[in-house]
């Protein structure tokens, strides 16, 4: 089965395996610690570590969008903000 | 005592496995269109962010997206305080109730597609019967041609399609209220509007706020209906986001852009989900 349709680039892959591979470290996460760790965070509603995963990879896209259409092209500073912003969110959400 | 048993999760595999097929996939597929550019035969170019660059600063995205938001802030300030009011009046017992009921659900059955078919004819003003009729009362209407009238019609028709759903809500939430509070607030000597504002507002409050996300979110997403009665026009002044992303790519065949667009679309109605879940499900759990 020829998966050339859908125009693979290695950037694109590398995402999507980073993102798979956290997912699986979620999984493995959740196996070590069972239940999520939930907890009533800044945003005054309860999260489990799940939802704080999902808010900082939504935030990390927004974060990047953000800044291509204010700041330019490279996107390293980027990611380094949005790496912090995660780093926020499982923290204090 | 908790038990531990994620053997259930199993039971899940067809669903993921069919989710893949239709979202997973196709989504991976246009993250990859996002950052190429092809000209067909399945040749690509490597165009970096430069697609999403140019929707982020091209006018005729963030022209569509103000269109979209104006819509639906527009159909929300109508429908909303038009289903409270027709919920508020409806009748709660006897043989009016199914009839109302049928007559409210009635709009929510047409597909997308007739609706827009509907209002199209109704507004022609050659043989439709809104058309014709403000035509003889003497008002210059013409959807085809004029944007005020075009976007007139667009929300008429959604106000038509929509409304009974925050009705439906609403009375829903209206008939939940026990006797004794209405009772209550008689013998208090309450008036009509603190009967409204202490009793039925509150009482109504979780379910209008369903009605309020599925409003916008499905006003924000609007396709069918539009691109049927206006295909965007006159010029692009009806052009929503989706008919613009539909533009793009089938018009254009410009895939590169539209993938990036679509994705753009796509996190802002992700963001939005989120929003809408968190909202609903969390609603209320605070408090008790």
């Amino acid at each position: 089965m020829s998966f050339s349709w859908m125009a693979w680039t290695w950037p694109t892959a590398t995402f999507f395996i980073v993102i798979a591979l956290l997912l699986i470290s979620m999984g493995v996460w959740e196996y070590l610690s069972p239940g999520g760790n939930p907890r009533v965070g800044v945003l005054r509603f309860e999260t489990t570590r799940g939802d704080r995963l999902f808010v900082s990879l939504l935030g990390a896209a927004f974060i990047n969008l953000a800044w291509l259409g204010l700041v330019g092209p490279s996107l390293w500073w980027a990611l380094a903000l949005s790496v912090i912003y995660a780093i926020g969110v499982f923290r204090s959400v | 005592m908790k038990t531990w048993n994620n053997k259930a999760w199993f039971m899940v595999l067809p669903v993921l496995a069919l989710v893949a097929f239709s979202a997973v996939i196709p989504l991976m597929t246009v993250v990859n269109y996002s950052v190429q550019d092809t000209f067909g035969n399945n040749v690509f170019f490597w165009a970096g962010t430069e697609w999403f660059e140019e929707v982020l600063a091209s006018d005729r995205f963030w022209a569509a997206m103000g269109r979209n938001l104006a819509f639906s802030a527009i159909i929300l300030a109508i429908e909303v305080p038009l289903g409270i009011f027709i919920a508020l009046n409806m009748p709660r017992r006897g043989w009016g109730v199914p009839v109302c009921l049928v007559f409210m659900a009635l709009p929510l059955l047409i597909p997308f597609n007739v609706v827009g078919t509907i209002w199209q004819v109704f507004g022609r003003i050659d043989i439709g019967l809104l058309g014709r009729g403000l035509y003889a009362l003497g008002l210059d209407y013409n959807y085809v041609n004029d944007p005020i009238d075009a976007w007139v019609t667009i929300i008429l028709m959604d106000v038509w399609h929509w409304t009974s759903l925050v009705v439906l809500l609403c009375y829903a939430g209206l008939v939940s209220i026990p006797d004794a509070y209405y009772q209550a607030a008689k013998i208090d000597g309450a008036s009509r509007w603190a009967v409204f504002r202490y009793i039925q507002l509150p009482k109504m409050h979780r379910v209008l706020l369903i009605a309020i996300l599925l409003r916008f979110m499905d006003s924000f997403m609007i396709y069918t209906e539009p691109f049927v009665l206006t295909g965007g026009g006159p010029g692009n002044t009806t052009t929503f986001l989706s008919i613009d992303l539909v533009k793009l790519a089938i018009g254009e065949f410009n895939l590169g852009e539209a993938a990036a667009m679509s994705i753009i679309y796509f996190l802002i109605i992700l963001l939005m989900s989120w929003v809408f879940y968190t909202v609903m499900t969390n609603y209320g759990t605070e408090k008790g």
